[in-house]
């Protein structure tokens, strides 16, 4: 078994009083809803709807293309406005389908229909989650029914279900593992069924007493489920370092945790499992945290993918005040945006606004104070890396291990001298990666 | 109008309160103890040669970096604090011209010229002492206090308790090697001879506390030093399981001032947790070595500056084995 923690990590101000008693409202789109179709690790989905044609909620409007890509759903009826390229959250112009929305709600028929997993076959699991289109709602948007694919299922001895929610700010698993934890246990049971010798274990930060209580409630009903609390720590929520916290076992980045036994899926994705195996609903809403200091009344929403940050926004209130910074998803490892017509995707876990930009600081040089090495939950050597990357120096970069960095930005947090290491580690990351995939 | 855009940068979107600036400012606060106690001890003139050595080093960097046309680092305070430790390792007595060209030496010679803060390869306060020992060997080695028989309110001012009260000028180091026995209780607050910073235990301790207890500094460097130079001793100091032999070199002479200020500089030390302790090790050892064997008593700054020259095969030597990997990456 593993310590509940990891070596490494920072402790910052987490932000989570803010909107961590607010229980999930849900929120109807307004306006046009925009769908990329590449909002998952892998290739992007193509299209199977054509512009003017009409879709129902629930309907698949673009599918995944090879193994490790995911399908994409409607979450509301409506008519393919325009199949055309649109700016996401990273900055860039996807080709993405926009559908109008004519507020009515029609389904598909097989939409909602209860169905007991219990009696269905592993093939037939695998092939829900994948129809459903649900990829890992944490941040990453790997495939789900790939992770749930492993080369021998018989050799996975641990589910862990990722209930940490390390990175500040964020409140949007904390609800769900509050107000559906049934959901939560179901979905995990589902899973379960999947891998014969395999114990499923809730990992939730012990920041977090209430939903460990309840969680543990349920869990105590399963013989072959059960919670662990670990230690408050970012980033206890990074897979390397959760598999880690529990089980023990060591990954470098090169390994996926099914080759140390594990799969690890995060509370929102199990509960879409859940939703697709046993109520025939795929992945069409996810809870988002509107939080910050900017933001009127910060809360967590159940959203259809595909709304535009804008109607989130206003649902919350709108700002305070001129914000200087708004972010999709935590402040560690989020995205910053310049406007927010932007869409919610499938891994969008939060909307921040904060009216000081903490990042906008003056770099000066590096004192050598070592903070960066303690912080790194890799016990890699940023202030070394962040050198070698400034001189462009990829050989060097890849020998000292800068490959395994895990972006999580705990070196650029603590550095006294205000040196964006992870920027410049992440950077000669994506360069050699970019490099070795056209070789 | 581009202030009404958002900012757009990478993550992470937020930054810890800690800056360069601030943990120039808790070293210098934490200084402080130790030079009132100077002050106090020596008379008016330790005070105007701290301020001497600021002031040049301070003007040096600002003047340098003005002529190189390079925006000025002189508000990061790491300058300020580079004239208060040279000030620190000077007799009270010293020539505040010779004090001025050391503040220079260290910042022009050893930090600037390789690239300012940062980049020196050794502590700027102790190459410039070690300068100056060279250059001036008589007046660096000389810690008369002038005595007076019968003072007033201006004496205790200008020339200090020690020239009051009568204390000895030679440093307590010198007298035990010289086989004479020292007052531990004088050598604890400090009544005794030696440079401006170095002489009250308790005024320094206060000043580590304080760094440690703000995270500025650790315990690994200055404990392993400390303790090294004393198992150091015990072997081969030549007088066994001797307490005041012992305090006497733990307290006497700059062991505590450089163990807690000098040597936990963060640019010229270790950067991994093993590196800092093999780092603490080395120093313990070589103090121990220059005050058995060598000709003055002291040992301290030249085994610091020594050691300095070695981090960079410590840092190499102690290389993080980075998590999930059989071996540490440097070996592959």
């Amino acid at each position: 078994m593993g310590r509940s923690t990891f070596l490494g990590g920072i402790h910052t101000y987490d932000g989570k009083e803010l909107s961590m008693d607010k229980p999930t409202t849900v929120l109807l789109p307004r306006s046009d809803l925009v769908f990329p179709l590449s909002q998952h690790i892998g290739a992007p989905s193509k299209p199977v709807v054509e512009k003017g044609e009409k879709v129902l909620v629930g309907q698949k409007i673009g599918e995944a293309v090879g193994f490790v890509s995911a399908n994409i759903i409607s979450s509301v009826s409506g008519t393919v406005k325009e199949i055309e390229k649109r700016l996401t959250v990273q900055g860039t112009m996807v080709e993405s389908i926009v559908i109008e929305n004519d507020k009515e709600y029609r389904t598909v028929e097989s939409f909602g229909v209860e169905r007991d997993f219990t009696k269905l076959t592993k093939e037939e699991i695998r092939n829900l989650v994948k129809d459903a289109g649900i990829v890992g709602l944490g941040g990453a948007g790997f495939p789900t029914h790939v992770k749930l694919t492993p080369k021998d299922d018989s050799k996975i001895d641990y589910v862990i279900v990722n209930g940490a929610e390390c990175e500040p700010y964020l409140t949007s698993d904390y609800r769900m593992m509050l107000e559906e934890p049934e959901k939560i246990i179901g979905g995990l049971k589902v899973i379960l069924r999947l891998f014969e010798n395999a114990k499923g274990i809730i990992a939730i930060e012990d920041n977090k007493p209430e939903a460990i209580k309840k969680l543990s409630e349920l869990a105590s009903k399963e013989n072959r489920i059960e919670v662990h609390s670990l230690k408050t720590k970012y980033p206890q929520g990074g897979e390397r370092q959760l598999v880690y916290a529990v089980t023990g076992r060591k990954l470098n980045s090169r390994k996926l945790p099914s080759e140390v036994g594990c799969v690890v899926d995060n509370v929102d994705t199990v509960i879409s499992v859940y939703m697709a195996v046993a109520k025939s609903t795929p992945l069409i809403r996810r809870i988002i945290t509107l939080s910050g200091d900017a933001i009127t009344s910060p809360g967590n929403f159940n959203v259809a993918i595909g709304i535009e940050y804008w109607e989130l926004l206003e649902a919350a209130g709108g700002f305070k005040d001129k914000p200087e910074k708004i972010v999709s998803g935590g402040p560690m490892m989020g995205n910053a945006m310049y406007t927010s017509n932007v869409p919610v995707t499938k891994v969008t876990s939060a909307f921040l606004a904060f009216l000081k930009d903490k990042a906008a600081v003056e770099e000066s040089p590096c004192i050598r104070c070592g903070k960066c090495i303690l912080a790194c939950p890799l016990q890699l050597m940023p202030f070394e890396l962040a050198a070698l990357s400034n001189r462009s120096d990829e050989d060097g970069f890849v020998k000292k291990d800068g490959m395994e960095c895990c972006g999580c930005g705990c070196c650029s947090y603590v550095c006294p001298s205000k040196r964006s290491l992870t920027q410049s580690i992440l950077q000669t990351r994506a360069s050699i990666l970019a490099k070795r995939k056209k070789a | 109008m581009l202030s009404d855009l958002y900012h757009v940068s990478a993550a992470p979107h937020t930054r810890s309160s800690v800056t360069t600036k601030n943990i120039m400012q808790d070293v210098i606060i934490a200084l402080i103890p130790a030079g009132l106690f100077g002050v106090y001890n020596f008379g008016i003139h330790a005070l105007m040669v701290i301020a001497v050595t600021v002031l040049a080093c301070v003007m040096t960097e600002f003047l340098y970096c003005k002529y190189r046309k390079k925006p000025a680092t002189v508000g990061d305070y790491s300058a300020v604090v580079t004239g208060i430790l040279l000030a620190y390792n000077v007799p009270s007595g010293f020539p505040l011209w010779m004090a001025a060209l050391g503040g220079i030496f260290a910042i022009l010679i050893v930090k600037m010229l390789f690239g300012g803060l940062g980049q020196n390869f050794m502590n700027p306060a102790l190459a410039a002492r070690a300068f100056l020992l060279i250059s001036f060997p008589n007046r660096m080695t000389d810690f008369a206090v002038d005595k007076i028989a019968s003072p007033g309110v201006m004496d205790y001012l200008q020339k200090g308790f020690m020239a009051v009260d009568g204390v000895s000028g030679a440093t307590p180091l010198a007298a035990i090697k010289a086989g004479e026995s020292v007052d531990l209780y004088k050598m604890f607050v400090g009544q005794i001879g030696g440079t401006i910073g170095e002489t009250s235990v308790i005024a320094i301790l206060m000043g580590a506390a304080y760094l440690v207890l703000r995270k500025v500094i650790s315990l690994r460097i200055p404990l392993t030093y400390i303790l090294t130079t004393v198992v150091f001793m015990l072997i081969f100091g030549g007088k066994g399981f001797d307490t005041t032999f012992l305090l006497g070199q733990v307290c006497g002479g700059g062991l505590l001032l450089g163990a807690f200020f000098m040597a936990t500089d963060y640019v010229t030390s270790p950067i991994t947790p093993k590196g800092q302790i093999i780092f603490g090790v080395f120093l313990g050892l070589l103090t121990g070595l220059f005050r058995h064997l060598g000709g003055t008593a002291e040992g301290v700054s030249y085994a610091i500056i020594f050691c300095n020259l070695l981090v960079p095969l410590i840092d190499k030597a102690t290389r993080q084995k980075s998590f999930g990997r059989e071996r540490a990456a440097v070996e592959k």
